[in-house]
């Protein structure tokens, strides 16, 4: 089976990184995993865009087209990647950033940015925080090679803080899929 | 279950400008000098990380051009070298380039092409660099270039391309495209103590009778390092045996001789060309590259609709692998040559086809900043009948 991904927002918000820990994860898996991306000639501020893509087997083409899932955290992301997304795919975002039409799927707003803010005093784990989220929710890679990735690829004095990130988005997926995707589908 | 504990290793996610950096290292290298440039700079980053680790050197050079002449004079000096960049830089590097090559000293280059020309799209990938390294440096002088497609490639070719410079005496161009040197895939990396890591050869005579650039029938001759005793002239003027200028006119047909025959004498070790499902192919596709990534795709999917598509991919682009590209195409009807730029590649197929072959051209140039898709190559079936 093969899974694409695309993780979307502006430069500076630790998208490509966010692209590299899934891969990673995935790998950890026992899976291939490939990471690809495209960002502007600006390091803040210009869009930026992770793909990962993940498969029993070999992966060539290295971007990921008919995506199954997009998560995007910007509006500029979101207007310029929504189209990308296959029919029922998943589409999820983060709805303090986003304002969306319906889309045919599955669209799942959280306020991603506004909750790290709230529970960590900094937006810098939004990305890590909607990460864990989108993976619980699609279950794409599992949760020990999440935080195995992460224990990997993250700076150890930033670890603790993506921790904390990871379980609280995992807590809102749990919740999320618990009392049904109708309550919070836009 | 059996008990078997082979030391396996584990895959793990690399990017291919760390590939490129890891190969140099596992070949020897231990002297980098260059300028960072997008989207070539993660190597210029871990290698100033893991150079000084292992006793080599890393600078950063004020320009391109001072970086290559910076590399030249520490392999002339016994180390293998290396400098990294993308287009603006390798137009700056191009004429120490052409002094590498006509005073033979070994070194590689990386260059990871991005849109052009001038500063162009430096984080897009392109594929306009193809010609430059053929023809970049001014004068008649043959090339070896290097076209990776995957991040295992990346480490394998690196250590290919310093065994060919170690070898051969001459400059190595390892090209790269933006997308490939910035991806990361799952990889499983050789292990070090299986690697063919080749040396050059030093002299055997003592220091007064060693001629640095001595006549020998296969054209290469064994490099003394600088400061050891073995007095010899460098210069980027034409040159005897004992690298002093000359213009006598058999004196420099026989040093312009011996730097293409060193090279042509050589084609079978040198030429690397992957056939990819072409034994019964009636179509096939020529692309190098990361686009040869989309065309493997692009293949498979053909194929399960009995299309029957092929690919050839050369691993080494210069020198053109002339004789094999036209052996394989010989009984295809069509060739799509898909390549991203303005159409560089196709006349090269163009040329070496040119004797009794009856294949349909079909051109697929893409120069905006996107890489083509396996989708695109596909629909270009449909222009074969």
């Amino acid at each position: 089976m093969k899974t694409q991904i695309r993780i979307s927002g502006s430069g500076g918000q630790g998208i490509i990184l966010a692209g590299i820990l899934l891969a990673e994860a995935g790998i950890i898996d026992g899976k291939k995993a490939l990471q690809s991306q495209s960002y502007g000639p600006e390091s803040r501020g210009g869009s930026s865009r992770a793909d990962v893509i993940i498969s029993d087997e070999i992966i060539y083409f290295p971007r990921a087209v008919k995506l199954d899932t997009l998560l995007c955290l910007t509006q500029e992301a979101a207007d310029k990647f929504i189209d990308a997304l296959k029919s029922a795919g998943t589409f999820i975002y983060d709805s303090s950033q986003i304002s969306i039409n319906p889309i045919d799927g599955e669209a799942i707003g959280i306020p991603f940015s506004e909750l790290a803010i709230k529970k960590f005093k900094t937006t810098m784990v939004t990305n890590i925080l909607s990460l864990a989220f989108t993976c619980r929710i699609t279950n794409t890679v599992s949760l020990y090679a999440l935080r195995k990735a992460l224990r990997k690829r993250i700076k150890p004095k930033y670890v603790d803080i993506n921790l904390k990130a990871v379980r609280l988005g995992v807590r809102l997926a749990e919740e999320y899929l618990s009392e049904g995707s109708l309550l919070t589908r836009e | 279950m059996s008990k078997s504990k082979k030391p396996k290793g584990k895959p793990v996610l690399m990017q291919g400008n760390i590939a490129v950096a890891l190969g140099a290292l596992d070949a020897g290298m231990r002297f980098y000098a260059g300028y960072p440039i997008t989207p070539s700079t993660e190597i210029a980053e871990i290698l100033s990380e893991e150079l000084p680790k292992c006793g080599g050197k890393f600078i950063q050079m004020e320009d391109e051009i001072s970086s290559m002449a910076c590399i030249l004079g520490a392999s002339i000096a016994g180390m293998k070298a290396m400098t990294a960049t993308s287009g603006p830089g390798f137009s700056l590097i191009q004429e120490n380039l052409g002094y590498g090559m006509i005073a033979e000293i070994p070194c590689v280059i990386v260059d990871v092409q991005r849109g052009g020309p001038s500063t162009g799209l430096p984080t897009r990938p392109a594929q306009g660099d193809i010609m430059q390294a053929r023809w970049g440096t001014h004068g008649d002088h043959p090339v070896i270039a290097l076209y990776p497609n995957s991040v295992l490639e990346c480490y394998e070719l690196t250590i290919r391309a310093f065994n060919l410079t170690e070898k051969y005496r001459t400059p190595v161009i390892i090209l790269l495209d933006e997308v490939l040197a910035h991806m990361r895939e799952s990889v499983m990396l050789p292990q070090k103590d299986k690697l063919k890591i080749i040396r050059r050869i030093k002299p055997n005579v003592p220091p007064e009778w060693y001629k640095h650039y001595k006549y020998n029938p296969k054209y290469i001759s064994p490099l003394a390092n600088f400061g050891e005793g073995y007095r010899f002239h460098i210069t980027g003027l034409a040159h005897d045996e004992n690298g002093f200028p000359t213009q006598v006119p058999w004196e420099v047909e026989a040093m312009m001789n011996r730097l293409l025959k060193k090279i042509t004498d050589n084609l079978d070790d040198i030429i690397q060309i992957e056939p990819f499902k072409m034994e019964d192919a009636e179509i096939a596709i020529f692309a190098a590259g990361v686009v040869a990534r989309s065309a493997k795709e692009a293949v498979i999917i053909a194929r399960k609709q009995g299309i029957k598509l092929g690919l050839v991919r050369p691993l080494t682009i210069w020198p053109f692998p002339d004789v094999d590209v036209e052996m394989m195409l010989q009984n295809t009807k069509a060739v799509i040559i898909a390549e991203m730029n303005q159409g560089q590649l196709i006349n090269e197929i163009k040329r070496v086809t040119k004797y009794g072959h009856h294949s349909k051209f079909i051109k697929l140039q893409k120069f905006n900043g996107l890489i083509i898709t396996p989708d695109e190559i596909l629909a270009k079936i449909a222009e074969v009948k």
